[in-house]
């Protein structure tokens, strides 16, 4: 079979996800073209949109880490720009709280690692404050300590806005390409699909995430193995909102940050996650114990969170490896950069990590000369504070979620555009709220056009 | 209560939600004499649920025939429509207090009461915890009733239906109609909660196994359901799952007004003429006991009219109702609400015993025995109450002995 290429691009970017996303974006600002590759049939499917939804400080990160740096970094890059591509974020803040004296006793030692992390507002309190900022915790407050710009960000357009930008500035994106093999020539790089089609590249940036490290053995390298690990949460009602005003964490362990509980940007309140280890790079499916494990969890921390209804259910994975640290390298030899192992903070650290990647790639002798101009692009806010459509009138085909008509065709019909529910969902929040789609989906199948069984 | 009389001709009532209840209370209320009455419906057509549930059953109580859901919604629209009550769709209330609502555009409409009238939707899969993969094919009955009846889609080919109350053994017809095969039915409880000949005319007729005190603990395939597991280890093969029945009122407005609620039906808690805690505002329908028949539901609104019009003349507004109180130490009895036809409850199990309705002297004001309890069933006990504003709250508990 012959397969046409295409042109060859300066620079190939592998993985749709956050960071993916976020580097062809950068790198769109440039006078380079980019071409960026996704398995899937969507960006933004896999680890970006399940995930805790939170625009971490790096407080509690190990200090003089790569993640460190870059998660503190990616704060203040991601807030400022949030605000100007359409991306929710609301600025709630977090109360790290302990629930016995052990986890007490090592408050003290969390605000030293927040100021080596150089975040220096995180403050300890004693319990009677902690139930002062939260009245509705439950019973067994021993402690705590803020986090006053902890925030909560809409994790589903961050990745389409910086995608939109890239498209915008003229790179190009191409979905279900998932690649299985790389030959490595003198001055350019094939990258080849599972079905055969070949895309061609001087530079190669490696942003796969769950599959970040069978990419880099196809380089012929080694060096990181990613054993996901699984990530259950439950969403909970809208109602629920007014029983948390800020992110309520737990004192971390070296394994996981924990089960916290967190306002969403869409008005709901989450509770997780889990943290399991599996082999499965697929296996986002929940479990009976993972979901029991939450509930206990959530009972202690906010018992009257387990009255309000389930609106949601869903697992994610992080792209865990062997090291406790972000696996960034750079191959000059084979004009590769590959930014692997982002386990749990790649949605805060993605436009620091985009940063990190071009002075890479600009290392490995990629000229990277701004572009004279550069479009920027701003989506329709999804967030419940935010100005959504619906409040101009217009009809609402979702009456959980107010998502009117007008916004469903656009999703599907815009560059980029919905191909199935989940898409739409992550575009719209159409299907997301509680009535999970008993009054809409039979609509929504109508307007769309697609199987009602998909 | 007939010819339409201008007792109130500067009165208006703003009616949410253009269902069952809700078209029969505006109707009522302009039979009434009530100036303006704005019905309020998000959907594009009014007729709620009967609308698209294509099956015969609705009418008996109110209209006195037996009539299939559409036609049945369509003679209640007619009704209101006839009465002068102003039926706007597309109409989506976001705040409701007792003497005004607001539109999702922002517009605010006063009024001088506000019948609520927003109806149930079932569980879906996510509220039950029910866990595994998301697949495609994961629906609830009122997806697969406006799939089939309204946008006439096809769904599966082969379904588990979740749940085996009344509704779930229509679902199998509302399937049928979708092209779509009902392989099993499960439910956690230790049997079927229909009446004997709705089984056997959908589920006994088709031999389609009923899987009682069994559990859905898993759901199985990547992008389209490929089984469900039970938990005794049973994996049914399908490509469709129907989570049915398990009614929750849509009571998000309420609630986010203040009303007084009752934990378990997660409903609010009104009088017997339907008055919420909140004085201006009243709660009729399946919100208020998910879920009784559409007949009892349009009944609601008829009786709660002469209520309205009560509070529009007098100005008068009962004690806060409660929730009811339950005396069942045998824990057997879930719930309990005021409708049309007295006071419903709810069994949590299945049993027998005698129900009293308790007023707040402790004097029974409705008695019955019944033979059988069933779950997730209408059990309607008749109360000695008046429709005046003192009798309102006269039943104060439900106890069961025996």
């Amino acid at each position: 079979m012959v397969t046409s290429a295409g042109p060859t691009y300066d620079v190939v970017v592998v993985g749709g996800g956050v960071v993916g996303c976020a580097v062809a974006r950068a790198l769109s600002h440039h006078r380079v073209s980019v071409l960026l590759l996704e398995a899937r049939n969507d960006l933004g499917a896999g680890t970006s949109k399940a995930n805790t939804a939170i625009l971490h400080t790096g407080f509690d990160a190990t200090p003089g880490s790569v993640a460190s740096r870059l998660v503190a970094r990616g704060w203040h890059l991601l807030r400022a720009y949030a605000p100007t591509a359409g991306i929710s974020i609301e600025d709630t803040g977090a109360v790290l709280v302990a629930w016995d004296d052990e986890q007490a006793a090592t408050l003290p030692t969390l605000q030293h690692k927040a100021e080596a992390n150089g975040y220096p507002h995180a403050r300890v309190i004693d319990a009677a404050e902690v139930r002062e900022l939260e009245p509705h915790l439950g019973p067994g407050v021993t402690g705590g300590m803020v986090v006053p710009d902890e925030h909560i960000i809409d994790p589903w357009t961050t990745p389409l806005a910086f995608a939109h930008e890239a498209l915008a500035n003229g790179a190009t994106i191409e979905t279900s390409f998932d690649v299985e093999g790389i030959d490595v020539g003198p001055e350019i790089t094939e990258l080849r699909a599972t079905d055969g089609r070949i895309r061609r590249a001087r530079f190669v940036v490696n942003a796969a995430g769950l599959q970040g490290d069978r990419l880099h053995r196809a380089f012929g390298l080694d060096g990181f193995t990613i054993r996901p690990r699984r990530g259950e949460l439950i969403v909970f009602d809208e109602l629920a909102r007014p029983l948390l005003q800020r992110t309520v964490l737990p004192v971390p362990t070296s394994h996981t940050k924990g089960v916290l509980v967190a306002p969403t940007v869409f008005g709901n309140v989450m509770l997780g996650p889990t943290a399991d280890d599996i082999d499965d790079r697929e296996a986002t499916g929940s479990t009976a114990a993972g979901l029991a494990a939450l509930r206990e969890k959530g009972r202690r921390i906010l018992p009257a969170l387990l009255d309000e209804e389930v609106t949601a259910v869903y697992a994610g994975l992080r792209a865990a490896t062997e090291h406790s640290d972000y696996q960034l390298q750079a191959h000059a030899d084979l004009r590769y950069v590959v930014l692997g192992g982002i386990r749990s903070t790649g949605l805060t650290a993605s436009m620091a990590l985009a940063e990190e990647a071009l002075s890479m790639l600009a290392g490995e002798g990629l000229a990277l000369e701004p572009s004279a101009e550069v479009v920027s692009v701003r989506r329709t806010p999804l967030g419940e504070r935010d100005d959504r459509p619906y409040r101009r009138g217009g009809r609402i085909v979702c009456h959980c979620e107010h998502v009117t008509e007008a916004e469903i065709v656009t999703a599907c019909s815009e560059p980029l555009p919905a191909t199935d529910l989940d898409g739409l969902r992550r575009r719209t929040r159409a299907v997301t709220g509680r009535c999970q789609g008993f009054s809409c989906w039979a609509e929504i199948t109508t307007l769309t056009g697609w199987d009602p069984a998909r | 209560m007939s010819g339409a009389r201008p007792v109130l001709p500067e009165a208006r009532v703003v009616v949410v939600g253009a269902g069952p209840s809700g078209l029969a209370a505006a109707a009522a209320l302009r039979h009434a004499g009530v100036g303006v009455v704005t019905v309020l419906e998000r959907e594009q057509a009014p007729g709620g649920i009967p609308r698209h549930t294509d099956h015969l059953g609705f009418g008996v109580r109110d209209l006195h025939r037996v009539l299939r859901g559409p036609v049945y919604a369509a003679r209640l629209t007619a009704a209101a429509a006839a009465s002068g009550a102003d039926v706007r769709c597309g109409a989506t209330v976001v705040e409701v207090g007792g003497d005004h609502v607001v539109l999702a555009d922002g517009t605010r409409l006063d009024a001088d009461a506000v019948v609520l009238a927003t109806g149930i939707r079932e569980r879906p899969r996510s509220a039950r915890l029910v866990p595994g993969d998301r697949p495609a094919g994961v629906l609830t009955t009122g997806a697969v009733q406006q799939l089939t009846a309204l946008h006439h889609r096809d769904v599966g080919t082969r379904a588990v239906i979740v749940g085996a109350e009344h509704v779930s053994f229509s679902a199998i017809w509302s399937l049928r109609h979708g092209g779509c095969r009902t392989v099993a039915m499960v439910t956690p409880l230790p049997r079927h909660q229909t009446y004997a000949p709705l089984r056997w005319l959908t589920a006994g007729l088709r031999r389609v196994p009923v899987h009682t005190g069994r559990t859905v603990v898993e759901i199985v395939g990547r992008p389209r359901v490929r089984a469900v597991r039970l938990d005794d280890g049973t994996e049914l093969a399908c490509d469709t799952v129907v989570f049915t029945g398990d009614w929750v009122p849509v009571h998000e407005l309420v609630r986010r007004a203040g009303a007084t609620m009752v934990p378990v039906s997660k409903a609010p808690a009104t009088t017997s003429g339907f008055h919420t805690s909140i004085t201006g505002l009243f709660a009729i329908g399946n919100l208020v006991h998910p879920a009784e028949t559409a007949d009892v539901c349009a009944l609601d609104g008829c009786r709660a009219a002469v209520s309205v019009l009560a509070w529009l003349t007098e100005r008068r507004w009962p004690q806060a109702p409660l929730p009811m109180a339950i005396d069942d130490p045998a824990g057997t009895v879930a719930w309990a609400a005021h409708t049309s036809r007295g006071v419903t409850v709810r069994a949590a199990s299945f049993g027998a015993g005698t129900l009293e309705l308790l007023d707040g002297d402790g004097e029974v004001v409705g008695r019955s025995r019944r033979r059988r309890l069933v779950p997730n069933r209408s059990i309607t006990v008749g109360a000695r109450v008046g429709d005046g504003v003192g009798a309102d709250t006269a039943v104060v508990a439900v106890r069961r002995r025996g």
